[in-house]
C-alpha cells in the first residue's frame, strides 16, 4: 500500500477532488498547511512597511492507495493542480505498512 | 404691538434647533468612541484587540466622569489669572449649570459635555501609541490624570473665550490663534501626549523585526467609516449653532476627508506600487485630523487642500517611527501630531474672509496670523510632550504602565482581562465540553 501526499494551491483543490473522483478514488483527508519553497513567500505593505510573509497557504491531500494504483493518481493530481506558475506544489508517494477500518477491524486491502 | 415683537425677536432665547443639532453632535462625537475603537482595533494583533477597544471605552468612562467633576472647570471657568486655567471649584460636579436660562440659546450642560466628549476622544487617541504593552489599570488612571493636568488646560488655553465678566485662557483672547474643532488641544495635544508615552513606555518585544501586521482591516475600515460619521459632529458641531457656517464646516469635513484619501492612496500607488485598504482609511483621518482646526475658516477648495496635504504628508510622516526607532504602534504621531501640525499651520496659509474674519498669508492677510498659529502649535506640544512624559515617568515608576514581558508575548487580551477575541474552529469552541487543544471547561 501507499500514501500519496500532495500540497497544491488552495485554489486548485476543487479541481483536484473532481479529478480524483473520475479515476474512482473514494476517499482522502485534507488539510490547510502552509510552507514554503524555493520561491519563499510574498511581500505585503502596511501603512507603507513592508512585510515579507515567509509561509505560504496551501493545501495538503492525502490518499491511501492500492500499489498499483499510484502511478494514476500522481498523473492525475498534477494534472488537475498544474498552472504552470510559481508554487504549484508537490506530490510524493510514500510507502504503508498497514492499515486498519476502525469500524470493522478489516485490514489493508479491504480497508482502503 | 408690532413693536413688542421686535424686541422679542433680537432678545436672546432658547434656540430649539441649535440645540438639537448640539445634542445631536454630542451624540456624534460620543459614536468616535467605539469608531475609534474598531479602528485601532483592526490594526492590532489578534492577542491584543479586545485590549485596545477596552483602552478607548475605559478612557471614554473616566474621562467623562472626570470632566463632570472638575475637568470642565477648569477648561472653562473663570480664569486663575495668566490665561493658563481656569477655576477648578467653580462648576464642581456641573454645580450652578443646571438651572434654565431662558437668555441662552442652548442649555450650557449640552456644551460642557459636548466638550466633554472632545476630551474622551483625545485620550482614547492617545491609546493607540501603546498598543499591546500598557497595563489597563494604570491606563485608566492615567486617563484621568491627564484629563486634569493637560487637556483641560490646554482646552481652556483655546477653546475659552472672554465673554462679559468672564475672562478665558491665553490662545484664544491674546494669542487669538485661530482652532475650529481643536487642531491644538485634541490632535497636537494627543499626538505629542502619544509620543511621550511611547517612548516612556518603550517599544513593542519583537519591533522592526516581527511582523506586526493589523489583524483585521474590515474592523479598521468600519471605524474609520463611524469616526467620519461623527466627525461630523465634532466640526460642525462646533459651530455651536444650526447655521450657514455649520454648514460650510460640514462641507468642508466631507471634502478633506475625501482629498485625505486621495492623496494617501496616490502616495501608496506611487511609492509602493499598490493602493490598499489601510491606506484609504488612514487618508479619510489623515484629511479629517488637518480639517478640524481649520474647517471653519476655509473655503471649500481650500479645504480640499488642506485634505491632499495632510494626506500626502502623513503618508510619508509614518515612516518616522522606524527610521527614529521609536515604537508609536499605530502611528498617533505621524497621524495625529503631523495632521494637527498640518491643519493649525495651514490656516495661517488658508483662512479666507470668505468665511469669517481672518484672511491666510495666501488671501493677502500677511504673516500674522500664521505666527499666531506657529506659536500656538509649538506652546501646545513642548506643553503636551513634557507633562505627559513626566506623567508617565511617575506612573511607571510607582505603580507600573508596562506589563512584565511574558504577559506581552502571550497576549494582554488574555492576561489582562481572562479573554480571547477569537475562537475560530468550531470543532474546539463549540457549546458542549470537549478535549484537546484548546479545550475548556465550564467552571461552576
Amino acid at each position: 500500500m501507499k500514501l500519496v501526499t500532495a500540497v497544491i494551491k488552495p485554489h486548485k483543490w476543487e479541481d483536484v477532488r473532481a479529478a480524483l473522483e473520475t479515476i474512482g478514488i473514494t476517499g482522502m483527508t485534507v488539510s490547510e498547511v502552509s510552507g514554503y519553497g524555493r520561491q519563499k513567500g510574498h511581500t505585503e505593505v502596511y501603512r507603507g512597511a513592508e512585510y515579507d510573509i515567509t509561509l505560504v497557504p496551501k493545501i495538503r491531500v492525502e490518499v491511501l492507495l492500492d500499489e498499483g494504483d499510484a502511478e494514476s493518481v500522481i498523473e492525475t493530481i498534477v494534472n488537475a493542480a498544474q498552472t504552470g506558475k510559481i508554487g504549484d506544489g508537490k506530490v510524493w508517494v510514500s510507502p504503508v505498512e498497514s492499515v486498519v477500518r476502525v469500524r470493522t477491524g478489516d485490514r489493508d486491502q479491504a480497508a482502503i | 404691538m408690532l413693536h413688542s415683537f421686535a424686541a422679542l425677536a433680537v432678545t436672546p432665547q432658547l434656540d430649539t434647533g441649535t440645540t438639537a443639532w448640539l445634542l445631536i453632535s454630542a451624540a456624534l462625537v460620543l459614536l468616535m468612541a467605539p469608531g475609534l475603537a474598531f479602528f485601532y482595533g483592526g490594526m492590532v494583533r489578534s492577542t491584543s484587540v479586545l485590549n485596545m477597544m477596552m483602552m478607548v471605552f475605559g478612557a471614554l468612562a473616566v474621562v467623562t466622569v472626570v470632566w463632570v467633576l472638575v475637568g470642565y472647570s477648569i477648561a472653562f471657568g473663570d480664569d486663575l489669572g495668566l490665561g493658563l486655567v481656569g477655576d477648578p471649584t467653580q462648576y464642581l460636579g456641573f454645580a450652578g449649570m443646571l438651572a434654565d436660562d431662558p437668555a441662552a440659546a442652548y442649555p450650557v450642560t449640552i456644551f460642557a459635555i459636548f466638550q466633554g466628549l472632545f476630551a474622551v476622544i483625545t485620550v482614547a487617541l492617545i491609546a493607540g501609541a501603546i498598543a499591546d504593552r500598557t497595563k489597563f489599570g494604570t491606563w485608566l488612571l492615567f486617563a484621568g490624570l491627564w484629563t486634569v493636568l493637560v487637556y483641560a488646560p490646554v482646552a481652556h488655553w483655546i477653546f475659552d473665550f472672554s465673554a462679559g465678566d468672564h475672562v478665558g485662557g491665553w490662545m484664544a483672547n491674546s494669542l487669538m490663534a485661530k482652532d475650529f474643532a481643536g487642531g491644538t488641544a485634541v490632535e497636537i495635544n494627543s499626538g505629542a501626549a502619544g509620543l511621550a508615552v511611547a517612548l516612556v513606555l518603550g517599544k513593542r518585544i519583537g519591533f522592526g523585526r516581527d511582523p506586526m501586521r493589523p489583524h483585521n482591516l474590515t474592523l479598521t475600515m468600519i471605524g474609520a467609516g463611524l469616526l467620519w460619521f461623527g466627525w461630523f459632529g465634532f466640526n460642525a458641531g462646533s459651530a455651536l449653532a444650526a447655521n450657514n457656517l455649520a454648514a460650510i464646516v460640514f462641507v468642508n469635513t466631507l471634502l478633506a476627508g475625501c482629498t485625505g484619501l486621495l492623496a494617501w492612496l496616490l502616495v501608496e500607488k506611487l511609492r509602493d506600487g499598490h493602493a490598499t485598504s489601510f491606506g484609504a482609511a488612514s487618508g479619510v483621518v489623515a484629511g479629517l485630523v488637518a480639517i478640524t482646526p481649520a474647517c471653519g475658516f476655509v473655503t471649500p477648495i481650500g479645504a480640499m487642500l488642506v485634505g491632499i496635504t495632510a494626506g500626502a504628508i502623513c503618508s510619508l510622516a509614518i515612516g518616522l517611527k522606524y527610521k527614529l526607532g521609536y515604537d508609536d504602534s499605530l502611528d498617533v504621531v505621524g497621524v495625529h501630531l503631523v495632521g494637527g501640525l498640518v491643519g493649525t499651520i495651514i490656516i495661517g496659509l488658508l483662512a479666507s474672509k470668505a468665511v469669517t474674519d481672518v484672511d491666510g498669508l495666501f488671501y493677502g492677510g500677511g504673516v500674522d496670523q500664521l505666527g499666531r498659529q506657529l506659536v500656538a502649535a509649538g506652546a501646545t506640544f513642548a506643553f503636551s510632550f513634557i507633562a505627559t512624559a513626566l506623567l508617565a515617568i511617575a506612573l511607571e515608576k510607582t505603580i507600573g504602565f508596562r506589563v512584565h514581558e511574558d504577559d506581552e508575548a502571550s497576549g494582554v487580551d488574555l492576561v489582562l482581562h481572562a479573554e480571547t477575541a477569537y475562537d475560530l474552529h468550531a470543532s474546539t469552541g463549540g457549546a458542549r465540553p470537549h478535549v484537546g487543544h484548546g479545550s475548556g471547561t465550564l467552571l461552576p
